[in-house]
């Protein structure tokens, strides 16, 4: 394949420990690829993001506006950042982010950013209340879920069959497991107040969590795939250790979801198994995960991938699945200089000296 | 050595993981057991890893206890004894 020489932003580079972004991950996955010869622009939301201040990484950093900020204030942040940088490739890395970018997408394009983006149906078809239906799809089991708007619902819905533990979600973000109505009820008002209605509520499944990420190509194909387990978890249940494994059924009921909704884009489907050995559809995240560097590990860089689709390339052809490469995940101090710190702050910018096309 | 007048083996294949399971686990020299579709590693001792490369080669368990009384200076019921219970272990460690 032909080296890749594009100015790629890439959004999610906040990377709290116990519960990482996937863009600092994706950027790494790219800067270490010697297909990869261009520039990377961070895009975080909060001065503190750390991947804004990761020389190695970024060649220049910016801040967005949040989504509740609203659509305009988004498209001039992202003109001002296509004036000064020349981006050619625009890689979301957030669940929150898609609906949005995808609406823009139009303005976007005409502001000279390409992207491998799904459709607003495809986004819509693999929402978390409606992972029944997608399970059904592919032939895997699924615990129940409820979209609700009322917290009573904790205090009667063992009358409907329900059982505590449950799995109390925001439709973007956010999980707890509550044992008792008023667990739920606390819960349901903390994710009600941080991502908004309605809430899900999932039967949680015991078992143990595996994962697979790969690329939709948009005409039912799952490119890539990389499958694993956790082996470790953060206090948020996210990934601090896991190792790739190679798991027919896993591969086969990923291909399958992927099939029946031709997603187009970086996904990550997560599943339970079960103790009777079933696997249980939890989530389809419309977006690379925070591990996604373990795409690296087993030779098969997806972030580039993602690049070369982006890029109206053919993508590489893929290594062999590969088991039995861990990773494990550690936090580490940068020193970041109290004028690097005010320039995010002041101007939600901030260039490496000589890598800006601008040259300042 | 005769031990089947004692022992009453069966021919064993009911207590044992299926082969294709077994036949995909990653079994290293020092005795570290990795299954590539669970993810999920173990470890077994020297006699262990005996055992496990006896199952591999698809030994019924008379088969195998024939060869373990060969080898293995000890009583045929206790040797019996440990190659059941090694084998219920090995199928909650492989999930079969």
């Amino acid at each position: 394949m032909s080296v890749i020489n594009a100015t790629v932003a890439i959004t999610g580079m906040n990377a709290k420990p116990d519960n990482p972004g996937p863009g600092l991950s994706v950027a790494r996955c790219l800067r270490e690829s010697a297909d990869f010869q261009g520039r990377i622009i961070g895009l975080g939301y909060d001065a503190l993001d750390p991947g804004l201040y990761l020389d190695d990484i970024c060649d220049a950093s910016y801040l967005l506006p949040y989504p509740s900020a609203g659509d305009e204030a988004l498209l001039d942040q992202l003109q001002r950042i296509q004036q000064r940088e020349q981006v050619d490739i625009l890689l979301p890395c957030l669940d929150a982010e898609l609906p949005g970018m995808i609406r823009l997408l139009p303005a976007l394009t005409d502001m000279g950013f390409k992207t491998f983006l799904p459709t607003s149906e495809q986004l819509r078809l693999r929402n978390k209340d409606r992972l029944s239906e997608l399970a059904e799809m592919a032939g895997i089991f699924c615990p129940e879920i409820k979209a609700i708007t009322q917290a009573g619902f904790f205090y009667k819905c063992q009358e409907d069959g329900w059982s505590y533990p449950l799995v109390v979600k925001g439709l973007f973000y956010g999980a707890y497991i509550v044992h008792s109505a008023d667990e739920a009820s606390d819960a349901f008002h903390k994710i009600a107040a941080e991502w908004g209605f309605p809430v899900l509520v999932q039967q949680m499944i015991k078992g143990e969590e595996y994962n697979l990420t790969a690329v939709g190509d948009g005409e039912g194909k799952l490119l890539g795939p990389v499958m694993m387990k956790k082996m470790a978890v953060t206090d948020k249940g996210k990934a601090w250790a896991g190792i790739s494994i190679d798991d027919q059924p896993l591969l086969e009921a990923s291909v399958a979801l992927a099939k029946a909704i031709r997603w187009r884009g970086p996904l990550e489907v997560e599943v339970m198994r079960d103790q009777q050995g079933h696997y249980q559809l939890i989530e389809i995240n419309p977006r690379f995960p925070a591990w996604i560097y373990l795409s690296v590990g087993v030779g098969r860089n997806l972030p580039l991938t993602l690049l070369q689709l982006a890029s109206d390339q053919s993508p590489d052809a893929f290594a062999d699945i590969k088991a039995g490469v861990l990773f494990i995940r550690y936090a580490v101090e940068n020193i970041v200089p109290i004028a690097e710190f005010e320039s995010i702050v002041m101007q939600g910018a901030r260039h490496m000296s000589n890598n800006s096309p601008a040259g300042n | 050595m005769d031990q089947s007048n004692e022992m009453k083996p069966s021919s064993g294949s009911e207590l044992f993981p299926p082969l294709d399971v077994l036949n995909r686990l990653a079994v290293s020299e020092s005795g570290f057991v990795f299954d590539p579709a669970s993810g999920h590693n173990f470890t077994v001792n020297e006699t262990g890893l005996v055992l496990l490369r006896l199952l591999l080669k698809g030994q019924r368990l008379d088969q195998m206890l024939g060869t373990l009384c060969d080898e293995f200076d000890a009583d045929p019921r206790e040797i019996e004894r440990d190659v059941i219970e090694f084998v219920s272990v090995l199928r909650e460690n492989v999930g079969a």
